[in-house]
């Protein structure tokens, strides 16, 4: 089976995070690159996907040229080789931009299931695996939290509100996975050894056929109009608890007319 | 004035809060459609959403749309919306019709916009990013704005729309069937209300220390009729199930009030709740970080406070 898992450099959830001033788009110097934590989930299942069924684990990312730290994660982790879509045409695209990228580079270096996580830390869209498979014209397995593959079927759980829904459809698809669905390895230190050999390959938009037309933050179909800092919430009251504890806040509560 | 497409949640014929607050918020840029898709509609599901505004109550009810994941749904808005030649559509911004909305957009090549907690005049809708740290206004420049909107965020105002009732035949794609539902599993629910649409949410972390002990929390949201929230590491350690787990990669809750018992609040659990208007935390730890963003604050075991505090509240009704 021939797996392709989608990574996204995300900057640290734990340094502040900034928009830039000048275009509005998120400031990838600001805070340290790490990979988006749910591409961990995902790189973690087509590796089980794969060892259980055989194939190759292609690891695919767009993002500038300092992604590359996030490739060698994944490829350490032991996926068998990349491909990173760089170029400065792609900057500051949207979910609709992205997705397009993403299609055309499928589209190009071939699959026969694509794994996404459900979501990225920064963006937190989550619509990025529904809008490849409308893309690409194959179905989505999306919000997974276990995905089985027998034959050209594949089955998954889709986590809804009220539990999960098991759904069901032919390969080629489309997974996206959220984070109970396993639990991702370490790469060891063999495995960070062996990252640095994998072979990666970069494209940049002509490569990929992208038309640049349907790229970058000129061509989004929406803008930010402007940003600014959250106000700080007021202070408020804390007390310690003296054995009135809950007392004091049933008063708090009712005096919010909450009881 | 141009129709609103409004994408109506519902759960056994129910409709949920958030499509009200969907409607009312349409009610300001155009003439509101609610766009009912999948079983169970009623006629006091149809009087509901006139109610509160819709002027047509679109329906679909087919069993296409039904045994199938959110494709159907998307090609059912596109039509709708080119037929009608809709000036938006707005969805709530839930796993499921985020995902419609994904696909709307590349049908209709139109701009999304998801996780929005407000709308202005020019349809410039309203974000908070970054855990809430950052307010961030945007606007679709491409194509009809399609616009995710976070439950809780409007409040409901009733308003009497014609309600009109017009059933809809979509002829659904063989792509659009590719992904067949052969089983909905329903995990006991109890009758707490849904997380994302509770007014109010009690949450309890690595602080409650066992599975059994979570009904201490249990017994307060109940006495408040609230819902039952979890931080990661009460998720992870599997004292309570990952749906109900606030947070950066679980549920974005925006409620009247979230109290928060044995809860540090990091920063990825803060990305979920803090938009609630008022928080209360209770924490041994005074340099918790969940007492920086506290309205009230009790420094003490939550294994003494809560239950008090439930007492305390049962008393007082
Ligand atoms: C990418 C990423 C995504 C994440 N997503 C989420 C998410 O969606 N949701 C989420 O919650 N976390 C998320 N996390 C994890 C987050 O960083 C924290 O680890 C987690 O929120 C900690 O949960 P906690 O506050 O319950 O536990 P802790 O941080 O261990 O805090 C427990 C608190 O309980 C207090 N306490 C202990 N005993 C008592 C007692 N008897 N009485 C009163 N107080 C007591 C302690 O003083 C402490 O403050 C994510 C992390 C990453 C890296």
């Amino acid at each position: 089976m021939n797996i392709v898992v989608c990574v996204k450099q995300v900057p640290d959830t734990a340094t502040e995070r900034k928009l830039r001033s000048d275009d509005k788009t998120l400031d990838r110097d600001a805070a340290d690159g790490v990979i988006n934590e749910l591409c961990e989930y995902a790189v973690e299942e087509a590796l089980r996907l794969k060892e259980a069924h055989g194939g190759e684990v292609t690891v695919l990312t767009m993002g500038p040229g300092k992604a590359t730290d996030t490739i060698r994660k994944a490829l350490a982790m032991g996926a068998d080789k990349a491909v990173h879509l760089v170029d400065d045409a792609l900057h500051g695209s949207d979910a609709l931009g992205t997705s397009y990228a993403l299609a055309q580079t499928l589209k190009k270096i071939g699959f026969d299931l694509v794994v996404l996580g459900s979501e990225s830390t920064d963006a937190r869209t989550g619509v990025l695996a529904a809008m490849l498979a409308e893309r690409l014209g194959v179905p989505q397995l999306t919000f997974s939290n276990k995905v089985e593959v027998n034959g050209e079927t594949i089955t998954a759980q889709r986590v809804t509100d009220y539990g999960y829904d098991r759904v069901e459809a032919s390969l080629p698809a489309v997974v996206s996975v959220v984070e109970k669905i396993n639990e991702p390895r370490y790469p060891s230190f063999k495995g960070i050894m062996a990252a640095k050999k994998k072979p990666v390959t970069t494209l940049g938009i002509a490569d990929a056929e992208i038309d640049a037309s349907q790229v970058g933050l000129a061509n989004s179909w929406s803008e930010v109009v402007d940003f600014a800092a959250a106000p700080p919430r007021a202070a408020g009251t804390i007390v310690k608890d003296e054995g009135d504890g809950g007392v004091k806040t049933a008063d708090f509560l009712a005096s919010k007319k909450f009881v | 004035m141009s129709e609103i497409l409004v994408l109506v949640e519902h759960v056994e014929g129910q409709v949920k809060k958030v499509t009200l607050e969907l409607l009312t918020l349409a009610r300001k840029l155009g003439a509101p459609s609610a766009v009912w898709a999948g079983p169970g509609y009623t006629a006091e599901a149809q009087a509901r959403l006139a109610e509160h505004g819709a002027e047509k109550v679109y329906v679909a009810d087919s069993a296409d749309i039904a045994d199938h994941v959110v494709a159907p749904k998307a090609e059912l808005l596109a039509q709708l919306a080119t037929e009608k030649s809709a000036a938006a559509v707005l969805v709530a911004a839930t796993a499921e019709a985020k995902e419609i909305a994904a696909r709307l957009a590349i049908k209709l090549d139109a701009g999304i916009l998801t996780d929005v907690v407000g709308i202005q005049d020019g349809m410039v809708a309203e974000h908070s990013i970054f855990g809430g740290g950052v307010n961030v206004r945007a606007r679709v420049t491409k194509g009809l704005p399609i616009i995710a909107v976070r439950p809780n965020s409007t409040p409901v105002e009733p308003a009497a729309g014609a309600g009109a009732e017009e059933r809809v035949s979509v002829a659904v794609s063989d792509a659009a069937r590719a992904v067949r539902v052969v089983e909905r599993v329903k995990e006991e629910k109890g009758a707490r209300p849904e997380l994302t649409e509770a007014a109010i949410v009690v949450s309890g972390g690595r602080g409650v220390g066992s599975a059994e002990n979570f009904s201490i929390i249990e017994k307060l949201a109940d006495s408040l009729g609230a819902a039952v929230g979890a931080s990661r590491a009460a998720t992870d350690a599997g004292w309570y199930p990952h749906q109900f787990q606030v947070g950066q990669t679980g549920k974005t809750v925006s409620p009247q009030l979230y109290i928060a018992a044995g809860i540090s609040g990091a920063i990825q659990h803060r990305a979920g709740m803090q938009t609630a208007k008022t928080i209360v935390a209770i924490n041994k730890d005074p340099e918790a970080p969940i007492f920086e963003l506290a309205d009230f604050g009790v420094v003490g075991d939550l294994h003494q406070v809560v239950p008090q505090l439930t007492e305390e509240i049962a008393k007082r009704k």
